[in-house]
């Protein structure tokens, strides 16, 4: 008969309540929030009065978890960047060339002349020598710069692919060692924007890396993608060259090896530099804002160990002769040298304002990033427009929610009124997970919920209707209402099972908005079948266990 | 005791003797749907075809042209300008979205370009600000429209294999066409009305799946029932009988589901609203597709009736004798 053991009861009590808990901090949304923002700035060191009195907007031993509002709610920025990691090829090649350049000049009496010819690909270093009758003998002593690859996916491979082409040796990163280079480019970039990102401070920024070579940026509350673009699109690499000479000309040919870059911040003004520098950004340890000796706003840094001594030896090398400081392909500035540089720190000036040499710091200090990015789609949502649709997502809600709980009762009277119970309980618990698991409400999100209201009383509707025709077979209320929940049973399970499905596929196929809407529509299936089996079946069970209605009317 | 009802207890509503009417009429859709498709094409968004979408929000009048004009002398392509109507804007809220295509063939718009259309769009009207700028460059757009059709596809592929477990191959065969039918009537009626089609389209597609498809689990669940119950009776009969046993249901179902989504439909926004659209529409072509096509195609196929004794001849012996 109907029966429910006490333990299920009590389980199913339970869990109701507990949704009710963990759902309703998001009815004091703005209060939790402020609350749990006070509660992590005091927890990270700093207490004041005002904190104190945010903190105490919501009790600390209530549960505080809230929806995330996605960016369509919340407004904010999402960028979709792909990173250029062939970039980071170029630079490992350029560094190869001194290692390769003094290993064939050891056995010059054999081979000759070493010289690097210009190649094509960025990536691939071709070299001639003097003598080419000993070009085999040259390739052996070249291929000994090649190792074994260190990594998981790539032992027992090389990690240079050097051959012959013609009278040139030609050298190149294999492709398990270009795989593995992508690979610490992407760990790279995404490290560096995270700490970008985190200068800022701004709440929960999402930075995912999506595929081989592309990294999702979402921040919410951030102004627009533009703001967000130059805080992350700007690659921020420092390099220090030698300069051939300057020019007026930007469409002057630069020698072989060496590239024209026009200047910061003079009009029509381009320098000629030696393409190789002398040391680069990444050798820098510290970098501040700071004045030079007029007080103008500049930049000093401080190079590492082996950072300090390439510079210092090249400034001893050159004295008399100006080198330039040049960011992302422009040249700050170039002084001349005036002495021996041996403490591996300086400043660079330039017409900074106070601002600018503050965020050129930033950026020195998170680092470069190893390569360039394009990107490839970006949003910006404004905060106004989040709100106008939470506020009609909210009102749509409720207004559906009103006409289906009114409909339900019209329609079945007691027990419809009791699958509203159901109801109110069901959207609690989808509050309450997606809470939990910290999910994010998006738009078409709320449109999954409003759409779970309609459908949620679907598993109710089939099994009164069940009773309704088990009634009509007169076995007693009690048998029918065991009846129609066992029958209705399999039409629930395989049209919920069903439609899971289709909402698992949004899930893993989907991204953003989609994903969100895939999100609650899952969790508000599964949680509509809890509700109608579980939920409605106890509230049924304990009004016919005080009432022992002999006959009923559905 | 009062009670809403919107149908009698009995009924004995001959749904299945329209059949080949009701079936030719979906088929003649279905072609017209894939005939305007190729003929017309669908109104994509930039989420498809790249390019930039600009909302803008002022207190003066949307005045397309002017838009129009301004935008002119930058040469940025095809631009589409349409003024955003929303029961809940008084006078003083003029919407409008800018569509521009895409410029470039990778990367999304230039900051540079955008600053410009923001500026010669205020020399109309200075009160003009964006509330939402979104722009795609081609190369995702591309991949897009790639998940996109992956995704239906694998929805499709799961429902069949899932069907056909728990059922027949029949009944799987029949629901997975009834929801080619759902999502080709529905791309048909967007590229009729022209409604712009974006990615969270594909998300109501799919719901529409998932929706259709719990409807038409359900009757089959009840025929499955009844072609046990009822062996001697004819599959037609039996068809009839479980549609007039559910009916009550399926409308309840339809309409508490319409009602919610009537709700979101105008006061949700017009964000969503084209998807919001499209799941109305789903749910009148989901309900009527789950009898017209899911069933027509099983009872087409024909079932095994004699679950007892297994083997494979029984399984068509209907058939023969119902399609003539």
């Amino acid at each position: 008969m109907l029966q429910v053991s006490l333990w299920k009861r009590a389980l199913i009590i339970l869990i109701c309540l507990g949704a009710a808990v963990f759902a309703a901090p998001n009815l004091f949304y703005d209060q939790v929030e402020r609350h749990n923002d006070a509660v992590a700035t005091i927890e990270a060191g700093t207490s004041t009065p005002e904190l104190e009195a945010e903190r105490a907007l919501w009790p600390d031993w209530l549960p505080s978890d809230l929806v995330n509002l996605g960016l369509d709610l919340r407004g904010g920025a999402h960028l979709l960047a792909e990173v250029q990691v062939s970039d980071v090829y170029a630079d490992r090649i350029d560094a190869l060339w001194p290692e390769v350049r003094d290993l064939l000049r050891a056995e010059r009496s054999t081979v000759g002349g070493v010289r690097r010819m210009p190649s094509d690909d960025p990536g691939v270093l071709r070299i001639a020598i003097g003598n080419t009758d000993a070009l085999p003998q040259a390739l052996e002593t070249v291929r000994t710069l090649s190792q074994p690859m260190q990594t998981l996916t790539g032992i027992g491979q090389q990690d240079l692919d050097i051959h012959l082409d013609g009278n040139e040796i030609v050298v190149t990163l294999s492709e398990a060692e270009r795989l593995a280079t992508d690979d610490r480019t992407m760990r790279q970039s995404l490290e560096i924007i995270r700490r970008r990102v985190d200068e800022v401070g701004t709440r929960e920024p999402t930075i995912l890396r999506q595929g081989t070579d592309r990294i999702l940026i979402q921040v919410p509350g951030i102004g627009s993608a533009d703001e967000l673009k130059s805080l992350i699109g700007t690659t921020a690499r420092l390099t220090f060259h030698p300069v051939v000479r300057t020019t007026s000309n930007a469409n002057e040919a630069p020698g072989p090896r060496q590239v024209i870059y026009p200047s910061m911040d003079q009009q029509g003004v381009y320098y000629i530099l030696e393409q190789t520098p002398v040391v680069n950004g990444e050798q820098l340890t510290d970098a501040q804002p700071t004045f030079d000796q007029n007080g103008r706003p500049a930049v000093s840094f401080r190079f590492n160990p082996a950072g300090a001594r390439a510079f210092g030896l090249y400034t001893a090398e050159n004295i008399g002769s100006p080198f330039a400081i040049v960011l992302d392909n422009e040249v700050i500035s170039a002084p001349v040298i005036q002495s021996h540089i041996s403490g591996g720190s300086g400043i660079i000036t330039g017409r900074f304002t106070v601002e600018e040499s503050t965020n050129l710091s930033v950026l020195l200090r998170a680092g470069a990033l190893p390569a360039e990015m394009t990107f490839l789609e970006e949003r910006t949502i404004g905060p106004e427009l989040g709100q106008d649709s939470v506020d009609a997502g909210k009102t749509a809600a409720i207004v559906a929610m009103v006409a289906v709980l009114l409909y339900m009762g019209l329609s079945y009277g007691l027990f419809g009124w009791i699958a509203n119970v159901a109801l109110v309980f069901n959207i609690m618990m989808v509050f309450a997970v997606l809470s939990l698991i910290g999910g994010t409400l998006t738009l078409p999100g709320i449109a999954g919920i409003v759409l779970t209201i309609g459908m949620a009383v679907d598993a109710n509707v089939l099994i009164f209707e069940r009773i309704r025709e088990e009634l009509r077979t007169a076995r007693g209320p009690a048998r029918a209402i065991e009846l129609g929940y066992e029958k209705a049973m399999s039409a629930i399970l395989d049209a919920n099972i069903t439609t899971f499905i289709t909402a698992a596929i949004l899930f893993a196929l989907g991204s953003g908005p989609v994903r969100g809407f895939a999100i609650t529509l899952g969790l508000g299936i599964i949680t509509s079948v809890f509700s109608a089996i579980f939920v409605t079946r106890l509230i049924i069970i304990w009004w016919f266990e005080r009432r022992r209605p002999k006959t009923m009317s559905l | 005791m009062f009670r809403l009802k919107i149908v009698p207890d009995d009924t004995n509503i001959n749904f299945m003797g329209p059949w080949r009417y009701t079936f030719g009429l979906s088929v003649l859709l279905m072609a017209a749907s894939i005939a305007v498709f190729f003929a017309v094409g669908l109104n994509f968004g930039i989420d498809f075809r790249g390019g930039t979408s600009i909302r803008t929000e002022g207190t003066q009048p949307v005045d397309i042209g002017a838009y129009r004009e301004s935008l002119a002398p930058m040469g940025l392509g095809d631009i589409a300008i349409t003024q955003v109507f929303d029961p809940t804007y008084g006078p003083e809220r003029n919407v409008a979205m800018i569509r521009i295509q895409a410029q470039g063939d990778t990367e999304s718009v230039t900051p540079e370009v955008l600053n410009q259309v923001e500026t010669s769009l205020q020399t109309y009207d200075s009160t003009l600000h964006f509330t939402s700028v979104e722009s795609v460059g081609p190369k995702v757009s591309g991949e897009l429209v790639q998940e996109a059709i992956l995704a239906v596809a694998a929805a499709l592929g799961a429902v069949l294999v899932y069907i056909w477990l728990r059922f027949e191959w029949q009944f799987a065969l029949g629901a997975v066409a009834a929801l080619v039918h759902d999502i080709t009537l529905t791309i048909g009626v967007f590229v009729v009305l022209q409604l712009r089609f974006d990615l969270a389209i594909i998300a109501a597609l799919l719901t529409i799946v998932g929706y259709s498809l719990n409807d038409t689990v359900v009757v089959f669940d009840r025929m499955r029932e009844n072609f046990i119950k009822f062996k001697k009776r004819s599959i037609l009969d039996v068809m009839n009988l479980s549609l007039n046993e559910t009916l009550t249901r399926t409308l309840m179902t339809s309409f508490t589901t319409l009602i919610a989504l009537i709700a979101l439909f105008v006061l949700g926004g017009d964000v969503i609203r084209g998807f919001v659209f499209a799941m109305i529409w789903g749910v009148f072509v989901g309900t009527w597709s789950s009898v017209y096509v899911a069933a027509v195609i099983v009872k087409y196929l024909g079932v095994k009736r004699d679950w007892d004794k297994g083997g494979d001849k029984a399984g068509t012996q209907f058939t023969t004798s119902d399609a003539k």
